[in-house]
C-alpha cells in the first residue's frame, strides 16, 4: 500500500512567555491512501496541533521542524504560497465545532462558489453548482437548502456541509479533528457513517482524530495512540485494541465504559504539562508499570509484532536497559524525582 | 479584629495586585500607550495642582505692577505664548485652564458613576417592569446629540446655578449617565447567568449579597476602560460647551474652549497664537486619557489582548534524565 | 426569497412598534426640560425691554398662560400634526428653519461622512489587518489626535492656514454674496441647485466654501471610525470561519476582502447610525464656527436670544432626526445580516 502522506520526526513547538510548548514532539505517522487512521489520546496531548500542522496551519508563535511529505514534497519547508494551493484539493481540514465554521453572512451557495473558484477555476458556473449540490446531496442536504444561510441550519447539518466543503474538491487526505464531539448521539453516529464511507465514495485518506475509542474501533484501519506530543503506540487497530503494548494505551481502553463495565476506571493524575515534560517517559509519573530505566532515558521506538511499534521500555530494547534498570519504582521515587 | 483587618488588607493588596498584573504584563503597543498616556495625563494633573506655582500671572490678569499688558502680543520673553485681545497672558490661561478642566471633568465622571453604576446594577440584575422602563429612558436619551443635549442644559442651568463648574459638570454628567447604564446593565445581565453567581444564589446568598460580592467586582473591572475614555470625551463636551459661551463664565475661570472661540476672529488677521495653545493643550490632555483608556482596554479585554510570545528554540539544551535514580 | 421578505417585514413591524412609546418619552422629556427653566420664556427671549402688555399678549397667544398639561397636551398635538412651533424671536416656524437651513446642514453633513467614510475605512481597514506593524501605529495614533482635536480647534487651524496664510479657500459662509444673490432656490442645498440651474461658476463657488467646513467635520468624525473599524476587523480575524476558510486553501487576499472585512463592517453600519448624534453634535460646532446657516448655527443664534420655543422645537427635530436614522440603520442591517431577522 502506498502512503498519501508522510510525517517524519515532526516537532510543532508554540511559544509563550514560560517558555516553549511541545505539543507535538518528534511524531512520525504514514497514512495509507483511502485508508482511516485513528488518532486518540486524551485532550491537550497534542492531536489537534498535530492534524492542523500537517496542512501547515500553525498559530503565530508557532514554529514546525522535521518533514511532511506529500507526494514527496516536504509540507514543512514548501512556500505559504504552494501549500495554500494544496489545502483543499489535496488536503482537508474539519473541525470540532461546526457552528462557527461558517460565514454567518454568506449562503452555503456562496462558500461552494468560492472554495471551487478558487482552486478549479475553469469550471462553468453550472459546473459549480452541480459539484456543490452534487456532494451535499450525498451527505443527505437536499438542494432547497443551497441558498439558505449558516444559521438555518442545525449543528449535524453543518458539520455535514463543512464535511461536503471539504469533499468538494476530492482531497486525497482529509483530517477530521473531533468532528462528533460537541454533536448528539445519533448526529454522531450519521456523521461518523459519512466519513467510514469515504474511501467507497471519494477515495480519500482520513487521519480521525478523536479522544472516543469506540470512534476508533468502529471507523478506522490503523491506530495511532498520543501522549504528551508523542506517539507511544501505532498500529492495525482491531490488534491494539486486542492486545494493547503500551500501559498507557491499555489504561485508555480500561478507561472506556461498554455494556459489561461494572466499575468506572481511570488513569491516576492528569497530562503532563507540554512546557516541561517529565524527564524519559513521558507517561512514568503515572504509569502503573514504571520501572527504574523509566524517568532516567528516553524510551526508544519497538516492533512488538508484525506492523507495530510501541515507544515503552517495557519492549525494551533489553541492551538499552541498564543493569537494575527493569526493576519496578515505588510511587515515593517518582515524588522524589518529580521534585527534584 | 486586628486578624481580620490585616486578612481584608491581604486580600484588598492581592485583589489591588491582580488587577494591576494586565498592565504590568502589557507589551508591545499597548505598553507605549499606557505609559504616554500616564505621562501625558500626569503633566496636566501636576500643572493643574501646582498652577498658584507654575502660572507667570492670574487667569484673568491683564496688568502687573501698575502696567497694562499689550493687547494680542507675539509671544516674547515676557510672555512665552504671547497675549490676548484683552491683554491676558495666554501661557497663564492655559495652566489655570488645567484646573477648570480637570475639576469639571472629576465631578462629572463622580455623579455619573454614582448615579449610573447602580442604576444599570439593580436594573440589569432584578430585570422586570422598573428595568424596561429604564431601558426605555435611556434609549430616548440616546437619541439626542450629546453635545446638544449638554448645550440645553448649561443653557437651561445657567440662570439659576452659579458655579460655571457645577452647572458644566451636571450638563456633561447628563450624557454619561446613560452610557455607563448601558454598559453595566448589559455585562450585569451577562454575569447573572455566570455558572458562579447562580451557584451563590442556589447556597441561598441573598442579591444583595451576590450583587455586591459577585455582580460588582466582575463589572466594576470595566469601569476603568469606560472611566478614562469618557473622561477624555468629557474633556471635549466641556471645551465645546465652553466654545459657544456656555458652562464656565470667563470670570469664574481659564477655559480653553472659550479661548478657542475668542481666537476664531483673532484668526481672521493671521494671529495663531492666542487659538494654538490653548487647543493644543485640549489635544494633548483628551490624547493623554485616550491613550491611557485605549491602553487600560487593550491589556484588560482579553479579545483585543495578545500573549507575549517567546520564540521557539529547537535547539534549546534537552531535558537532563535523571540518572541518579539508577545507582541505589 | 418569499422567506425572506415575510422576516424582513415582521422584523419592521415589531421594530417600529417599539419606537413608539422612545419617542413619546422623548418628547416628553424635551417638554418638562423646557417647562423647569425659570422666567417666563417670551420676556427671556424678547429680552426683558418688551412692556407688560405686550409679553402678556404674546404669552396668550402662545398658550403660555394656560395649565402645563393643557400646554402638554397641545405640544404633543402639534407634533403628530407635524408642527413644530413657532420661534418668539423672530416668528418662524420650526418648519421653515428645517426646510431652509437643514439644506446646509445636510449639504455639509452629507459631505462630511464622505471624508469620514473614506478615512475611517482606509485607515481602520489598513489597521486592523496590519495589526502592530508601523501601518498600525501611524494609522492609530492618527485616530486618537485626530479624535483627541475638538472640531473647532481643527476648524480654527484649517481657517488659519487654507485661509488666511495660503490664500486658498473662503473660511466662512455657505457661498459668496454674489453666488447667493444670483442663484435660483429649487431645494436649499445649494449645491444641488447649482447643478440643476447648471450653473458652473456657482457650484464651484460653492464647493470651495464647503471644502474646510465638510473636511474638518468629516475627519474628526473619521477618527471614531478608524478605532472601531481596526477593532472589528482584530476581532473578525481570530473568527474561527476565518481559520476555516484557510483551511480550505482560500487566498489570503479573499480570506480578508470577502471573509474579515465584509463580517467586521456590519457592526460598523450600527454605529455609524448611533454617531450620527455625534456629527450633529460636530456640526453645531463647525456652523458656529464657519458661519455656516444650518440648524446647529441657528440654534446657537436662538440659544444666544434665550428663544425657548425655538430651542424646543430644534431639539425635537435633532432627536426625531437621531431616531429615524437609527430605524433604517437597523433596517439595512437586517438586510445585509440575516441572523438579525430571527
Amino acid at each position: 500500500m502506498t502512503a498519501v502522506l508522510e510525517v517524519r520526526n515532526l516537532r510543532l513547538w508554540y511559544g509563550t512567555a514560560r517558555g516553549s510548548v511541545r505539543a507535538v514532539d518528534g511524531v512520525s505517522l504514514e497514512i495509507a491512501a483511502g485508508s482511516v487512521l485513528g488518532l486518540v489520546g486524551e485532550s491537550g496531548c497534542g492531536k489537534s496541533t498535530l492534524g492542523r500542522g500537517i496542512l501547515g496551519l500553525l498559530p503565530e508563535g508557532a514554529r514546525a521542524d522535521g518533514e511532511v511529505l506529500y507526494n514527496g514534497r516536504n509540507l514543512v519547508t514548501m512556500s505559504p504560497r504552494d501549500l495554500r494551493r494544496l489545502r483543499g484539493p489535496d488536503l482537508g481540514l474539519i473541525f470540532q465545532e461546526p457552528m462557527t465554521r461558517l460565514n454567518p453572512l454568506m449562503r452555503i451557495e456562496d462558500h461552494f462558489k468560492e472554495t471551487l473558484e478558487q482552486h478549479e477555476s475553469k469550471l462553468t458556473p453550472k459546473e459549480v453548482r452541480r459539484r456543490s449540490l452534487d456532494t451535499l446531496g450525498r451527505m443527505g442536504i437536499p438542494p432547497t437548502r443551497f441558498r439558505q444561510y449558516p444559521h438555518e441550519f442545525s449543528g449535524g447539518m453543518r458539520q455535514r456541509i463543512m464535511i461536503a466543503l471539504a469533499l468538494v474538491l476530492h482531497p486525497s487526505l482529509l483530517v477530521a479533528d473531533e468532528p462528533t464531539t460537541s454533536l448528539d448521539v445519533i448526529v454522531e453516529a450519521q456523521i461518523l457513517r459519512i466519513l467510514a464511507d469515504l474511501k467507497e465514495n471519494f477515495e480519500t485518506a482520513l487521519l480521525l482524530i478523536t479522544h472516543n475509542l469506540g470512534i476508533v474501533a468502529e471507523a478506522c484501519d490503523h491506530v495511532a495512540v498520543m501522549y504528551a506530543g508523542q506517539i507511544v503506540e501505532e498500529g492495525p487497530a482491531r490488534d491494539v485494541f486486542a492486545d494493547p503494548k503500551h500501559p498507557y494505551s491499555r489504561e485508555l481502553l480500561r478507561s472506556t465504559i461498554s455494556l459489561d463495565t461494572k466499575e468506572l476506571h481511570s488513569i491516576p493524575g492528569a497530562p503532563p504539562n507540554l512546557i516541561n515534560p517529565p524527564s524519559g517517559c513521558h507517561f512514568h509519573p503515572r504509569c502503573p508499570d514504571v520501572m527504574r530505566v523509566c524517568p532516567a532515558r528516553d524510551p526508544i521506538e519497538t516492533s512488538p509484532g508484525p506492523d507495530r511499534r510501541v515507544l515503552c521500555w517495557l519492549h525494551g530494547p533489553e541492551s538499552e536497559i541498564p543493569v537494575g534498570g527493569d526493576a519496578p519504582m515505588e510511587r515515593e521515587q517518582i515524588a522524589i524525582a518529580e521534585e527534584a | 479584629m486586628a486578624a481580620t483587618a490585616t486578612v481584608r488588607l491581604q486580600r484588598r493588596t492581592i485583589g489591588i495586585r491582580r488587577a494591576l498584573a494586565p498592565i504590568a504584563e502589557a507589551r508591545g503597543m499597548a505598553r507605549s500607550m499606557l505609559w504616554a498616556g500616564t505621562g501625558l495625563t500626569l503633566v496636566f494633573v501636576l500643572l493643574a495642582i501646582f498652577a498658584p506655582i507654575l502660572s507667570p500671572y492670574g487667569f484673568d490678569q491683564y496688568q502687573s505692577g501698575g502696567h497694562r499688558f499689550a493687547q494680542l502680543a507675539h509671544p516674547s520673553h515676557a510672555h512665552l505664548f504671547g497675549t490676548t485681545v484683552q491683554s491676558t497672558d495666554v501661557l497663564s490661561r492655559i495652566v489655570w485652564g488645567a484646573q477648570t478642566e480637570l475639576e469639571v471633568v472629576g465631578l462629572a465622571l463622580a455623579f455619573g458613576l454614582v448615579v449610573g453604576v447602580p442604576l444599570g446594577l439593580i436594573s440589569g440584575y432584578f430585570g422586570g417592569p422598573f428595568d424596561r422602563g429604564a431601558v426605555l429612558f435611556m434609549d430616548a436619551m440616546f437619541a439626542f446629540p450629546p453635545l446638544l443635549l449638554a448645550i440645553v442644559i448649561a443653557f437651561l442651568l445657567g440662570g439659576s446655578v452659579s458655579s460655571g463648574v457645577l452647572v458644566a459638570a451636571l450638563a456633561i454628567t447628563i450624557t454619561y449617565i446613560p452610557q455607563y447604564f448601558r454598559v453595566v446593565r448589559n455585562h450585569v445581565i451577562s454575569v447573572r447567568e455566570e455558572p458562579y453567581v447562580e451557584a451563590a444564589r442556589a447556597l441561598g446568598a441573598k442579591p444583595l449579597t451576590i450583587l455586591r460580592r459577585y455582580v460588582f467586582f466582575n463589572v466594576v473591572q470595566n469601569v476603568p476602560v469606560i472611566a478614562t475614555l469618557n473622561a477624555a470625551d468629557a474633556v471635549l463636551t466641556l471645551t465645546a460647551l465652553g466654545f459657544l459661551g456656555y458652562g464656565v463664565q470667563p470670570t469664574q475661570g481659564a477655559e480653553w474652549g472659550y479661548d478657542v472661540s475668542r481666537a476664531v476672529s483673532d484668526a481672521a488677521s493671521g494671529i495663531w497664537w492666542t487659538g494654538l495653545f490653548p487647543g493644543l493643550a485640549i489635544v494633548l490632555l483628551v490624547t493623554g486619557l485616550t491613550l491611557l483608556g485605549e491602553g487600560l482596554n487593550e491589556t484588560i479585554n482579553p479579545v483585543l489582548r495578545r500573549r507575549s510570545i517567546r520564540k521557539v528554540d529547537f535547539a534549546a539544551p534537552s531535558l537532563e534524565p535523571a540518572s541518579e535514580l539508577l545507582d541505589p | 426569497m418569499g422567506t425572506q421578505g415575510s422576516s424582513l417585514k415582521r422584523y419592521a413591524i415589531t421594530r417600529l412598534a417599539l419606537v413608539v412609546p422612545m419617542v413619546f418619552i422623548l418628547l416628553t422629556l424635551v417638554f418638562l426640560l423646557m417647562r423647569v427653566a425659570p422666567g417666563n420664556p417670551v420676556s427671556a427671549a424678547l429680552g426683558g425691554h418688551a412692556p407688560p402688555k405686550v409679553i402678556k399678549q404674546i404669552s396668550h397667544q402662545l398658550g403660555y398662560d394656560k395649565p402645563v398639561y393643557t400646554q402638554y397636551a397641545h405640544y404633543l398635538g402639534q407634533i403628530i400634526r407635524g408642527n413644530f412651533g413657532t420661534t418668539i424671536s423672530d416668528r418662524r416656524t420650526v418648519g421653515s428653519i428645517i426646510l431652509v437651513n437643514g439644506a446646509a446642514t445636510l449639504e455639509l453633513t452629507f459631505f462630511a461622512m464622505i471624508v469620514a467614510g473614506v478615512v475611517g475605512l482606509l485607515i481602520g481597514l489598513l489597521s486592523g489587518r496590519f495589526r502592530d506593524s508601523p501601518i498600525d501605529a501611524g494609522g492609530r495614533l492618527f485616530g486618537i489626535v485626530v479624535y483627541a482635536t475638538p472640531v473647532f480647534f481643527l476648524g480654527l487651524l484649517a481657517q488659519l492656514i487654507f485661509g488666511v496664510w495660503l490664500g486658498w479657500l473662503p473660511i466662512s459662509d455657505q457661498a459668496s454674496p454674489i453666488t447667493q444673490a444670483l442663484m435660483q432656490t429649487h431645494t436649499n442645498i445649494f449645491f444641488v441647485d447649482a447643478i440643476i440651474d447648471g450653473n458652473w461658476a456657482a457650484l464651484w463657488d460653492v464647493v470651495q466654501h464647503l471644502i474646510l467646513p465638510a473636511t474638518t467635520l468629516g475627519i474628526v468624525y473619521g477618527g471614531v471610525f478608524i478605532r472601531l473599524i481596526r477593532v472589528n476587523v482584530i476581532r473578525t480575524m481570530k473568527e474561527d470561519y476565518i481559520e476555516a476558510a484557510r483551511a480550505r486553501g482560500i487566498r489570503e487576499r479573499s480570506v480578508v476582502y470577502h471573509h474579515a472585512f465584509r463580517n467586521a463592517l456590519v457592526p460598523v453600519i450600527t454605529v455609524v447610525g448611533l454617531q450620527l448624534a455625534l456629527l450633529l453634535g460636530g456640526a453645531i460646532l463647525t456652523e458656529t464656527e464657519f458661519n455656516w446657516p444650518g440648524i446647529g448655527h441657528e440654534l446657537y443664534v436662538y440659544l444666544q436670544n434665550r428663544d425657548y420655543a425655538a430651542v424646543q422645537g430644534i431639539v425635537v427635530v435633532f432627536a426625531l432626526v437621531v431616531v429615524a436614522a437609527s430605524i433604517v440603520i437597523d433596517f439595512a442591517n437586517a438586510f445585509i445580516d440575516p441572523r438579525v431577522r430571527y
